[in-house]
């Protein structure tokens, strides 16, 4: 990060002009940048929840609950991110009918959609994977005390897989981030989208190259952090 | 202890009739009846493989028989159809594991507390306070904010043994409880024990443990290739039985079962 910095500071001495512009532009290009964390965040979050839901079911001794689950999480885990988010913003209406009254459908929120499909799928593997690593003893143990399978799923086994999936939600979380700038490409106004208007305005190629190494640091700057908070807590939990 | 039982005409808290199971293709309990009345402690014993730990878990319903009746305080267990009415007798029964078991992400309180709160809906104070008092009769006052993975084998047996009487059960089946435990710390797991039977716990205790059994059971029960071979009193089994097979298993043994007592407790 400090070499980043002192890197910057040293082209801004050496071209005050160009860092003049580039500064003007810092209010737009956050704007987009607080897009793109609130993407992240709202598709992490969702896929999380939603992912929760379908690791357990995954695991359901019903087949009528557990088909459904898998099929899902089959059909999703791997698929493209880019299709999705195109997919879900040409497929779904831009304003929803509810009791009457209508409520707009940004192209923002089918963006997170797009990517909290995959990952919800994904964060259903991670799930199914934790809770079958947990012995099965504590499973046992649990019924003799009178826990239900939900309540033992809820109380005993999910808090024991919490610390087990921290890592892999964490590298998730990272590469939902980074996803979040193909929502320039459907045309949500996040950095990336706005770093391409401010190089088409001032038609630089110096500021072209400035501008879009400053989308460069800062998704740095956002996944960098995550990823070495991924890589100590691997090494204390020792998985 | 080992002063006869006046003669009882109430019906016994556990009582297995004929009880028949079999794992896939392996028959592992072949026809076995079985009582235990209120206040009693009936320790089994037998070799590995002869359906000892089966026998208790048929008894809470973690395993349910092909064919057989079993009735566990006024409650027809071979009857029930439904997971919730299995759990609501699991409630009124604790199970004490061979290796513990405890929950790794609990403290030792919480460990004893949780089912209590979760599954009984008891205040929490009034909950910690019996589970203080829990750890105070297993001798571990001091560690209730330890968590299992600090404590030694026998210290975590213990634990165990309060998180089973913290649901205040009307039975306790103990499954080979000291057999992963070093010898020094048998010692101490047994002697906790010992002082709960003689406060009137009732308990069914399948068991290595020939001396301890021959101490602390009012019956003792013979088990052998699924069926149960011989039972009386301590008296009548270890000391003037006239069955060979026992005798044989009994003077062969010594006290303790060498080397395979790793696998019996997870017969399933």
């Amino acid at each position: 990060m400090a070499a980043v910095a002192a890197v910057a500071a040293l082209w801004a001495a050496l071209q005050p002009d160009l860092a003049v512009i580039l500064i003007g532009w810092v209010p737009y290009l956050a704007q987009g940048f607080a897009m793109n964390i609130l993407i992240s965040v709202a598709a992490i979050a969702i896929g999380s929840l939603i992912g929760l839901i379908l690791g357990v079911m995954e695991l359901a001794p019903a087949r009528w609950i557990r088909a459904p689950a898998i099929t899902y999480v089959h059909i999703f885990r791997n698929a493209p991110h880019l299709v999705l988010i195109f997919a879900t913003t040409y497929a779904m209406p831009f304003e929803i009918t509810l009791l009457g009254g209508t409520v707009a459908f940004p192209d923002w929120l089918k963006a997170v959609v797009g990517l909290a499909i995959p990952a919800s799928a994904h964060i259903a593997e991670i799930v199914r994977g934790a809770i079958q690593s947990i012995p099965t003893a504590q499973w046992e143990s649990a019924g003799s005390l009178g826990f239900s399978r939900l309540r033992t799923l809820r109380w005993i086994i999910l808090p024991q897989c919490l610390r087990r999936t921290l890592p892999a939600w964490m590298n998730l979380y990272a590469s939902i981030a980074m996803g979040s700038a193909l929502a320039s490409l459907v045309g949500v106004g996040e950095l990336l989208h706005a770093a391409t208007d401010a190089s088409t305005a001032v038609r630089r190629t110096d500021f072209t190259i400035a501008v879009y190494l400053t989308v460069l640091v800062s998704f740095f700057a956002y996944c960098y952090p995550i990823s070495r908070l991924t890589q100590r807590l691997e090494r204390r939990f020792a998985v | 202890m080992t002063t006869p039982v006046p003669p009882d005409s109430r019906p016994p808290l556990v009582r297995l009739r004929d009880v028949h199971l079999s794992f896939g293709a392996t028959e592992v309990l072949k026809g076995v009846d079985l009582d235990v009345r209120s206040g009693e402690a009936l320790s089994i014993i037998g070799p590995s493989g002869s359906g000892k730990s089966t026998i208790l878990r048929c008894i809470n319903g973690l395993i349910a028989p092909q064919r057989g009746e079993i009735h566990v305080a006024g409650t027809a267990l071979h009857q029930l159809t439904r997971e919730a009415d299995r759990l609501a007798l699991r409630k009124r029964i604790g199970f004490v594991f061979q290796q513990f078991n405890l929950f790794p992400h609990l403290s030792v309180l919480e460990n004893i507390a949780i089912a209590p709160v979760r599954i009984l809906g008891h205040p929490r104070d009034e909950v910690e306070r019996h589970a203080r008092d829990l750890l105070d009769r297993v001798r571990l006052s001091g560690k209730e904010r330890a968590y299992p993975g600090e404590l030694s084998g026998g210290q975590q047996q213990r634990v165990a043994i309060a998180r089973a009487l913290a649901m205040r059960p009307e039975l306790v089946l103990f499954d080979e409880v000291t057999s992963a435990l070093d010898p020094e710390t048998v010692g101490e797991v047994l002697a906790v024990i010992r002082d709960l039977i003689r406060d009137g716990l009732t308990s069914v205790l399948v068991t290595h443990e020939m001396r301890f059994a021959e101490e602390i059971s009012d019956v003792v029960v013979f088990t052998e290739g699924g069926r149960i071979v011989a039972q009386g009193p301590p008296d009548a089994i270890f000391h003037t039985n006239d069955n060979p097979r026992v005798t044989a298993f009994i003077t062969g043994l010594g006290n303790r079962e060498p080397a395979n007592t790793g696998t019996e407790g997870r017969a399933r």
